[in-house]
C-alpha cells in the first residue's frame, strides 16, 4: 500500500504542477465569472455624453414636464424656431428634435428628428417620459369625468401580480416553503457538474494508462509493483486531482460573486436612488415604493427556499455521486487504455462505455420536469446513469430507500467494475501490436493470474 | 548454491501453450543465458520470475527457499519492451522508480549520486526525458535497474540501442556486477555476446527447454570433430591415402600454402590424426574447430523444429 501511495503521489502531483493545470483551474472561474457578471455590468454603464433635445410642444401638453437627467437636457422652443430646424436639421446645438402633435391623445404618436440615429436609450427615455404624462393626462381626464373621489388611488390598488408560492408538506405536515425553480437549478448544475468531472478525468485516467503502455514504462513499473496497485493509485491519484480543481473553482466563485455582488449591490442602490430623484410625480414614486418590498421579498425568499431544501444531503449526495461516477468509469477507462495502441482505437472502444453517461445527461430535462417518473427513477438505480440523474432528483426530495437503493447498486456495480477492470488492465498493458476486440478482452478475464 | 531455480514452469494462454514443463536453475553470482527464436517463452518465463504472471503450475525457489511476494525488491528486471515518462524529470524518475523497489529517499539519492557520476551524467539530472537520444534514455534504464543492489538482476536484451562503445560499457558493468556477487540472468539473441558473457545457458524453442549447460560444456557437445589444417607440400590423391573414416569438407590452394577442413568421424584421439597427417606433408597449423554459440543456437533450433513437425 506504501507503493500505492508514492504512485498516486507522483500521478498527482506532476498533473497539479502542470501548467495547462494550473491556468485552467485558475481562469475557467475568472471567465465564468466574467461571463455572467460582464454584460450586466456594461449594461449599468451610464452613456456619458451630453445632448439637448430641442422640443415643440404646440399641445402645451408635456410643457416643462419633461424633466431632464444629468446628460439629457430639453430645450422648449417656439414655433419658429422649430419651422426653421425642421426644414433643415443639422445636429449639433442640438442633438434631435422633439414634436409633439396636437393631437397626440388621440393618436398616441409623437416625432423625434434627427439626422442621426438616435440611441436606444434616448429614444427608450423619451418615449417612457412622453408615455407616463400622456397616461396620467388621460387618468386624470377620467377621473374628472367620473367624479369618483380618491379614483387614482382605488385604480392603483387594482393592479395585481399572483406571486404562486409553492407548499410542500414536511414530514410532520407542516408546510415547508419550497421552489420547483430552485430544485431544477441545483440539480441541473449539479448533475451536469458530475458528468463533465466523470468526463473529463475518466479520459485522463486512460490517457494515463495509455501513456505508461505505449512509453513502454509499465513492465518496468510492474515488475516492482502489482498491476492493481499501479491503477489504483493511477485512479485515486487522479481523482483527487478532480477534486483539488473543483475546490479551487469552488473558493475562488464564491470569492469572486461575493465581492462583485457586494460592489455591483453598492452600485445598483445608487442607481436606485438617482431614478427615484429623476422620476417625478406621486406615481414614480409609488412604483418605486411598491416594487422593494417585493425584492426584498423575493431574496428573502430565495434564503428561505434553499434553507428548506434538504443542504447536507444535497451536498452528501454531491460528493457520493462524484466519486462514485468517477471511481466506476475511471476504472472501466483505465482498462480501455490498457487494451488500445492507438487514440483511434480507444475512442471506438470509448463510444459504448460513455453511452449511458451521454444518455444521462439527454434525459436530464425529462427527469428534471418529472422527477417522480419511471424514467426518472430506473435511471437513477441504473448505476451507469444515476450519478448524474440521482443528482437531478435529489433535490425535489425523494424517499430515502430510493437513495439508499441507488447508492448501494453503485458500490456493489463499482466494486464489480473494478475487479473486471483490474483483470483486463493486467493483461492489457502487456499486450502489443495487436487490435484487440471485446472478444478477446472477454477472453482475458479468465486468464488466471 | 542456487539462488534461483524454476521446476516444471507450465503456462497456458488461452490453448496456447508458452512454457511447457520449463526448468532452470542458476548458480549464484553466475551469468545464466536464457536464449530461443523469438516466440520461445522466454519472456513469459523471465515475467514469471518477476511474479508479473503466475505459472498455471511448477514451483520456484529464491535463496533457498520459495518465491515469496516481497521478493522483488531483490529483483532487477530491465524487460525488453522498456520506457521511461518522457515528459518527467531524469533524476525525479530515477528517484520514483528507486522508491518503487522499496528504497528510502535518502539511499536512493546517494545511490543515484554514485552511478550518475559513474557514467558521467550529472548534466542530464534536471532534463526531461523527451529530451534524451535513445542511448541516454537506456543508460538511465540500466541505472534504474541496478540501483537497489538486488541479488538477482535480469536483463532481456540489454544492448538494444546501444552504440558499441557503450555496449562495452554497460557489458563491462554486467561482469563488474557478477564479480560483485549478483547473479544475473541474460536473454538476447545477439550470440557473440553470450559467449562473452555468460556462463550457463539454456536454451528454450517452442515453449521447451532444448538445451541447458555450461557454456563450454555446450560448445564441446556440439563440436563436429573437424580440423582446420594449413599445410605445405602437394597431395594428390589425399583421399586414397588417408584410408577410410575421414571426409575432406574444403581445400583452398593458394601459390605457397594449402588449406583444409577435414573431419574424421571414428573416435581417434586429435594426436593420432596429427600423426597421421605428419607423414603426408608439413603441417603449418592445426586447429579444431570449436562451434561458435551461434552455430549451436541455429543447430540445435532447425534441428527441434523439424522433430516437432514430424
Amino acid at each position: 500500500m506504501n507503493k500505492s501511495l508514492l504512485i498516486l503521489k507522483r500521478e498527482y502531483l506532476t498533473r497539479v504542477k502542470k501548467k495547462s493545470f494550473i491556468i485552467m483551474t485558475l481562469l475557467v472561474p475568472v471567465i465564468m465569472a466574467a461571463l455572467t457578471i460582464l454584460p450586466a455590468y456594461l449594461a449599468t454603464m451610464d452613456d456619458s455624453e451630453e445632448r439637448t433635445i430641442a422640443v415643440y410642444d404646440p399641445t402645451s401638453l408635456i410643457l416643462n414636464k419633461i424633466e431632464s437627467t444629468e446628460f439629457t437636457k430639453f430645450h422648449y422652443i417656439p414655433e419658429q424656431e422649430y419651422n426653421e430646424l425642421n426644414k433643415n436639421f443639422k445636429s449639433g446645438k442640438f442633438y434631435a428634435l422633439l414634436f409633439v402633435p396636437t393631437n397626440i391623445l388621440t393618436t398616441n404618436q409623437a416625432e423625434l428628428i434627427s439626422d442621426k440615429q438616435i440611441t436606444f436609450d434616448i429614444k427608450n427615455l423619451i418615449s417612457d417620459r412622453i408615455e407616463n404624462i400622456i397616461e396620467s393626462e388621460k387618468r386624470q381626464q377620467v377621473i374628472n369625468e367620473t367624479g369618483v373621489p380618491d379614483l387614482e388611488k382605488k385604480l392603483a390598488a387594482t393592479r395585481t401580480r399572483i406571486k404562486l408560492n409553492t407548499i410542500k408538506l414536511g414530514d410532520k405536515g407542516e408546510a415547508v416553503k419550497s421552489s420547483t425553480e430552485m430544485a431544477m437549478a441545483i440539480g441541473y448544475a449539479a448533475g451536469f457538474l458530475i458528468y463533465m468531472f466523470v468526463f473529463i478525468y475518466g479520459t485522463m485516467v486512460m490517457k494515463g494508462v495509455m501513456e505508461e503502455k505505449s512509453s513502454r514504462i509499465v513492465e518496468v513499473i510492474i515488475s516492482s509493483v502489482k498491476p492493481f496497485q499501479l491503477l489504483f493509485g493511477k485512479i485515486i491519484g487522479i481523482g483527487l486531482v478532480g477534486l483539488t480543481q473543483i475546490a479551487i473553482w469552488i473558493v475562488l466563485g464564491t470569492a469572486i460573486i461575493t465581492g462583485v455582488a457586494a460592489y455591483m449591490g453598492q452600485g445598483s442602490a445608487e442607481t436606485a436612488i438617482q431614478a427615484q430623484n429623476i422620476m417625478s410625480g406621486s406615481q414614480a414614486m409609488e412604483q418605486m415604493g411598491a416594487a422593494s418590498p417585493v425584492k426584498e421579498n423575493m431574496v428573502l425568499d430565495i434564503i428561505q427556499m434553499v434553507g428548506n431544501l434538504n443542504i447536507p444531503l444535497i451536498i452528501f449526495a454531491l460528493f457520493f455521486y462524484f466519486i462514485g461516477g468517477f471511481l466506476l468509469y475511471a476504472s472501466l477507462m483505465g482498462a480501455i487504455g490498457s487494451a488500445v495502441d492507438s487514440d483511434e482505437d480507444a475512442q471506438q472502444m470509448m463510444l459504448p462505455v460513455t453511452m449511458p453517461l451521454i444518455f444521462s445527461i439527454i434525459i436530464l430535462f425529462a427527469v428534471a420536469k418529472n422527477p417522480e417518473g419511471p424514467l426518472a427513477f430506473w435511471a437513477s438505480m441504473i448505476p451507469f446513469t444515476s450519478p448524474v440523474t440521482m443528482m437531478v432528483r435529489i433535490p425535489y426530495g425523494i424517499p430515502a430507500w430510493e437513495i439508499l437503493l441507488s447508492m448501494s447498486i453503485l458500490v456493489g456495480t463499482i466494486l464489480g467494475t473494478i475487479w473486471v477492470a483490474g483483470k483486463i488492465y493486467r493483461t492489457g498493458i502487456l499486450m502489443y501490436g495487436k487490435k484487440v476486440t471485446l472478444k478477446e478482452i472477454g477472453k482475458w478475464l479468465f486468464y488466471k493470474n | 548454491m542456487e539462488l534461483f531455480q524454476a521446476n516444471n514452469i507450465v503456462k497456458e494462454y488461452a490453448g496456447h501453450v508458452a512454457l511447457s514443463s520449463v526448468s532452470i536453475s542458476v548458480k549464484e553470482a553466475s551469468v545464466f543465458g536464457l536464449l530461443g527464436p523469438n516466440g520461445a517463452g522466454k519472456t513469459t518465463l523471465i515475467r514469471i520470475i518477476n511474479q508479473i504472471t503466475a505459472p498455471d503450475s511448477g514451483e520456484l525457489f529464491f535463496d533457498g527457499r520459495r518465491l515469496k511476494a516481497d521478493d522483488i525488491s531483490q529483483i532487477g528486471y530491465l524487460p525488453e519492451e522498456r520506457g521511461l515518462y518522457k515528459k518527467m524529470k531524469v533524476g525525479e524518475q530515477a528517484l520514483y522508480l528507486a522508491q518503487l523497489k522499496g528504497m528510502s529517499k535518502n539511499d536512493a539519492l546517494k545511490s543515484l549520486k554514485y552511478w550518475f557520476e559513474k557514467f558521467e551524467i550529472q548534466a542530464w539530472w534536471g532534463k526531461k526525458v523527451e529530451e534524451l537520444s535513445k542511448g541516454m534514455a537506456q543508460k538511465v534504464q540500466f541505472i534504474t535497474t541496478v540501483i537497489h543492489k538486488p541479488k538477482l538482476l535480469i536483463f532481456d536484451e540489454p544492448f538494444t540501442g546501444f552504440d558499441p562503445i557503450n555496449t562495452n560499457l554497460i557489458k563491462n558493468e554486467i561482469l563488474e556486477l557478477k564479480k560483485q556477487g549478483t547473479t544475473i540472468i541474460f536473454s538476447t539473441h545477439n550470440m557473440s555476446s553470450v559467449e562473452e558473457i555468460c556462463d550457463h545457458i539454456a536454451l528454450i524453442n517452442q515453449s521447451k527447454k532444448i538445451l541447458d549447460g555450461q557454456i563450454d560444456t555446450v560448445k564441446e557437445k556440439f563440436k563436429t570433430n573437424t580440423f582446420e589444417v594449413v599445410y605445405r607440400g602437394e597431395t594428390p590423391d589425399l583421399h586414397h591415402r588417408l584410408g577410410h573414416g575421414f571426409n575432406i569438407l574444403e581445400q583452398v590452394r593458394t601459390a605457397h600454402l594449402n588449406q583444409m577442413k577435414i573431419q574424421f568421424n571414428n573416435g581417434q584421439s586429435n594426436n593420432e590424426l596429427l600423426k597421421l597427417l605428419m607423414n603426408q606433408f608439413e603441417i603449418v597449423s592445426f586447429k579444431e574447430i570449436i562451434p561458435s554459440m551461434n552455430e549451436v543456437f541455429i543447430h540445435v533450433v532447425e534441428q527441434s523444429n523439424r522433430e516437432n513437425k514430424l
